[in-house]
């Protein structure tokens, strides 16, 4: 045990670090360039505030294209870009810009779901208050269905982890890197078992932490 | 007071024929009137309502208030009639995660620069106007409908309203609760003046609080006028239907 911590333990916790670094960057990222899209995609809809075929087919596009793409070949495809913006295509660094671009549109569907559980009549009354339509994002879709947006940023996050394993791979960091570099190619069991039991215990605090937060948030039980 | 001549509403359906919604409607609403709008789920009630309130615009027709026709209404002048009406709606339509006190400054919060002492007044005021001063604190999800339907109500107040249009506001509750709110909006009328324009498909509302009343079938105005006036003309199939239904 003390020979395993002495070896390991070091390397661990720094994954351990890295992956809450890239989780916290890349879903605050996602969510960054995520609300935006899926505000454009719910308002151009067909019947909603701003209603606008063109623009909602153009988001429509953007999310349904970058989310059909294997995440595993966005990282590959993106290198090039990833070394432009990032300065480097490796490491926790590497993997940050991939992770936002995929993530992005999946954030902006849930997001847009989250407003579609919306009654439209609130919608409406808003508007029929004289509301304009930044004032109706503002003031009534994002207020009134920020729990739903956290419940989505469960999801949204617990996904992300995942997808940080993933690039573990291909030359990311974290502790999806540490279970490949050490658990499979060096066959080290005992390091397998730690980073899969961290990992399960990291997605399993996060969708806790956010159950807690939500009850505490939403009004409307 | 309201003029609508001649208004004609159509929407598309998926085949491209229209579908005529509203067929050649012309009335004025005056000033102080309680205005009943009667008919059976289909007739184009809320339609009507929601193109008095400019939520949408007619196929064809005109709708002046206070002088103005709504279709020359652009940007902010729309915005500012918006201001000048209440609406309620038969789902009360509230902000759930705002309280009952944050839902009736809503409207108040939508204008620059509020001056947000008054509107703190404002509010204490309309929720003494409607019951409900202990509960400003609450959420609506805590509230039975009938409250819920007062804090539309006081909401629709805030902005000092000349018209409110209500559409259907006593249909999801129970008939005291229905009372109770038919009373509230009475007062509203007699004590601050607002005109009331009131949809619905029970009789029992129109008899109560409405002066004038409409009858809408299909689309079409089958009886219109001073309610007493209506019940002694020779009444349509319809009217006579919704009038002699509440006595037997
Ligand atoms: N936006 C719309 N698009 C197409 N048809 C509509 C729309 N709104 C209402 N209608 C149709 O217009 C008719 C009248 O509806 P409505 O005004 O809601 O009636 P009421 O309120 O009297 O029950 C109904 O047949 C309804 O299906
Ligand atoms: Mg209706």
């Amino acid at each position: 045990m003390a020979e395993f911590i002495a070896e390991y333990g070091l390397i661990i916790l720094v994954a351990l670090k890295d992956t809450l670094v890239m989780v916290v960057l890349s879903t605050g990222f996602g969510y960054l360039l995520g609300i935006p899209l899926g505000i454009v995609a719910y308002v151009t809809d067909h019947g909603s505030i701003s209603e606008n075929a063109a623009v909602n087919a153009v988001a429509g596009w953007i999310i349904n294209i970058v989310r059909s793409i294997p995440f595993i070949i966005l990282i590959l495809f993106l290198i090039p870009y990833t070394r432009f913006v990032m300065g480097t295509a490796s490491g926790t660094r590497g993997v940050i810009f991939p992770l936002v671009i995929s993530a992005a549109p999946f954030i902006a569907r849930m997001v847009e779901s989250s407003f579609n559980e919306l009654d439209i009549g609130v919608i409406e009354s808003a508007k029929a208050m004289g509301a304009t339509n930044l004032q109706i994002i503002w003031k009534v879709l994002l207020p009134e269905s920020f729990p739903s947006l956290l419940r989505g940023m469960a999801i949204a996050t617990i996904t992300i982890i995942g997808y940080i394993a993933m690039a573990g791979m291909v030359g990311g960091g974290g502790l999806g890197a540490v279970a490949i570099n050490y658990g499979y190619y060096r066959y080290e069991r005992p390091v397998m078992n730690v980073t899969m039991v961290l990992t399960i215990l990291l997605v399993q605090l996060i969708q806790v932490a956010f159950n807690i937060i939500v009850r505490r948030v939403d009004k409307n039980r | 007071m309201i003029e609508i001549a001649h208004l004609t509403k159509e929407f598309d359906n998926p085949d491209k024929t229209k579908l005529g919604v509203l067929r050649d409607i012309s009335l004025t609403v005056e000033d102080g009137d309680i205005y009943g709008i009667i008919g059976m789920s289909g007739a184009g009630k809320s339609t009507m309502l929601r193109l008095i309130g400019l939520l949408d615009t007619p196929t064809s027709g005109t709708i002046t208030v206070e002088g103005k026709d709504l279709s020359t209404l652009a940007g902010k002048e729309k915005i500012d009639y918006y201001k000048t009406i209440g609406t309620v709606f038969q789902g009360y339509n509230l902000l759930m995660q705002k309280t009952v006190a944050q839902n009736v400054i809503f409207p108040l919060t939508l204008s620059r620069g509020y001056d947000k002492k008054a509107a703190r007044e404002r509010v204490a005021q309309l929720l003494e106007l409607t019951g409900l001063i202990e509960k400003a604190d609450v959420y609506p999800s805590q509230l039975s409908g009938g409250q819920k339907q007062r804090v539309a109500i006081a909401r629709a107040l805030a902005t000092d309203p000349k018209l409110i249009l209500c559409d259907e506001p006593t249909s999801a509750l129970d008939s005291l609760t229905t009372q109770s709110i038919l009373k509230l909006l009475e007062d509203i009328n007699h004590r601050m003046g607002v005109t009331i324009i009131i949809i619905t498909h029970e009789i029992a509302v129109v008899k109560k609080i409405c002066n004038k009343v409409a009858v809408l079938e299909g689309g079409v105005l089958v009886d219109n006028g001073p309610i007493h006036q209506v019940l002694d003309s020779e009444m349509h199939p319809v009217t006579r239907s919704l009038f002699g239904r509440e006595e037997d």
